[in-house]
């Protein structure tokens, strides 16, 4: 009983700090959130230059680089772009095509994903804009961590490779909140290990974490979907969400559940003016 | 999706680098279908033939440790650009696949 009243006092104080009318609380201004962000990676890594931070752990540590540097060479997600464009251009059965259900044919246009539907009242991301096409079409939904869907991501992301990430949050108290949940979810902690992402991505950002490094924040969502070594293929931004969730051992939610999708578009907010360099080859 | 071999072959003051990535499988032969708890079966690369000129220059032996999609790199002396390199592969199968690439 006391636990619960202290709780509730918790959460009222969160939610009236987050109602404040101080500019300078994060989650208020969007674009003041991403300036201090991305001053926060600047100051900690001073010799990296701002587009190097889409590339990663490789932005930060010179051994890694080398590596990555000779598989770009040769890049494993090939085949995948390869399988991506195909898909992408086969009609569907009604004789449409993935390009009719996006501006300019769905090329180039990685960028400007996820954004807030104001007429649906959420977050759309890509992967979800291939499925309601598909559906829209008479076509089943494809699964939303990888295979097909991780394929025909690829190939849009490969077509808008240098395109600046231009995700709006436009001044609406609906995608203001969808924001808001994203980044509250990516600063509370979870699991049984008790981590949030930022415990690790932005204050031990560059740091190892037993024999593995962890890359920084800024930039995360620019090569996305990835060709991740362990994974043998590519996968999904929400995959790697479920993952990193399990890896503090707390259950991970739905690959597109709504708390993935605020996360997508808080984080992906954070890395604007970032180009897209996707697919990306991780280990 | 039907195998294939990327390529790329250059040559610098004679020696040649051939890189390649090789679609395939390369099922170990010890992984268990999750459904009926049958063994997949072994399809691996055995044998890969690297010729320049119609003259072999490396033959490689591989086995269920090579992982999925392996990526070839293998330099060479003797070469010039315009020299034709093939890349060839049989697997336990008996299937193959080859592909011929002109050095540049």
């Amino acid at each position: 009983m006391k636990y619960l009243l202290g709780a509730a006092c918790v959460c009222i104080f969160f939610v009236q700090t987050l109602q404040a009318a101080d500019k300078n609380m994060p989650g208020i201004s969007p674009a003041e959130d991403q300036k201090s962000f991305v001053e926060y990676f600047s100051k900690r890594f001073p010799s990296v230059p701002f587009q190097e931070f889409g590339n990663g752990i490789y932005a930060l540590d010179e051994g890694q680089r080398a590596q990555w540097e000779e598989i770009e060479q040769f890049p494993p997600y090939e085949f995948a772009v390869d399988a991506g464009k195909a898909l992408f251009e086969t009609p569907f059965a009604n004789g449409k095509s993935y390009g009719s259900c996006f501006e300019n044919g769905g090329i180039g246009v990685r960028q400007d994903y996820p954004y807030f539907d104001s007429g649906s009242g959420q977050v759309k991301t890509l992967e979800l804009a291939i499925n309601e096409c598909r559906e829209n079409n008479g076509e089943k939904k494809l699964k939303y961590k990888k295979g097909d869907i991780a394929a025909i991501s690829a190939y849009m992301a490969f077509t808008s490779r240098g395109e600046l990430l231009n995700v709006k949050v436009p001044d609406e108290p609906a995608a203001l909140a969808a924001y808001q949940d994203g980044m509250q979810f990516y600063y509370e902690k979870r699991g049984q290990l008790n981590f949030s992402c930022a415990d690790c991505h932005v204050q031990n950002a560059g740091q190892n974490i037993r024999a593995d490094s962890l890359s920084a924040a800024l930039g995360h969502p620019t090569h996305f979907p990835v060709y991740r070594s362990k994974w043998g293929e590519l996968g999904t931004l929400h995959r790697r969400f479920g993952g990193c969730n399990k890896n503090v051992r707390a259950t991970p939610l739905d690959a597109q559940s709504e708390s993935y999708r605020n996360l997508e578009y808080f984080l992906s907010y954070m890395s604007n003016g970032l180009e897209i360099n996707g697919p990306g080859a991780r280990k | 999706m039907a195998n294939q071999i990327k390529i790329r072959a250059k040559q610098k003051d004679g020696i040649a680098t051939v890189k390649c990535l090789i679609s395939h499988i390369m099922e170990t032969g010890t992984r268990r279908d999750s459904k009926t708890g049958d063994i997949v079966p072994a399809h691996f690369i055995e044998e890969v033939t690297l010729k320049h000129n119609g003259k072999v220059v490396m033959t490689a032996n591989w086995g269920p440790a090579v992982s999925k999609d392996p990526y070839l790199s293998f330099k060479f002396k003797g070469a010039a650009s315009g020299d034709s390199v093939t890349i060839s592969w049989i697997d336990n199968k008996g299937e193959s696949q080859s592909v011929e690439d002109t050095i540049k």
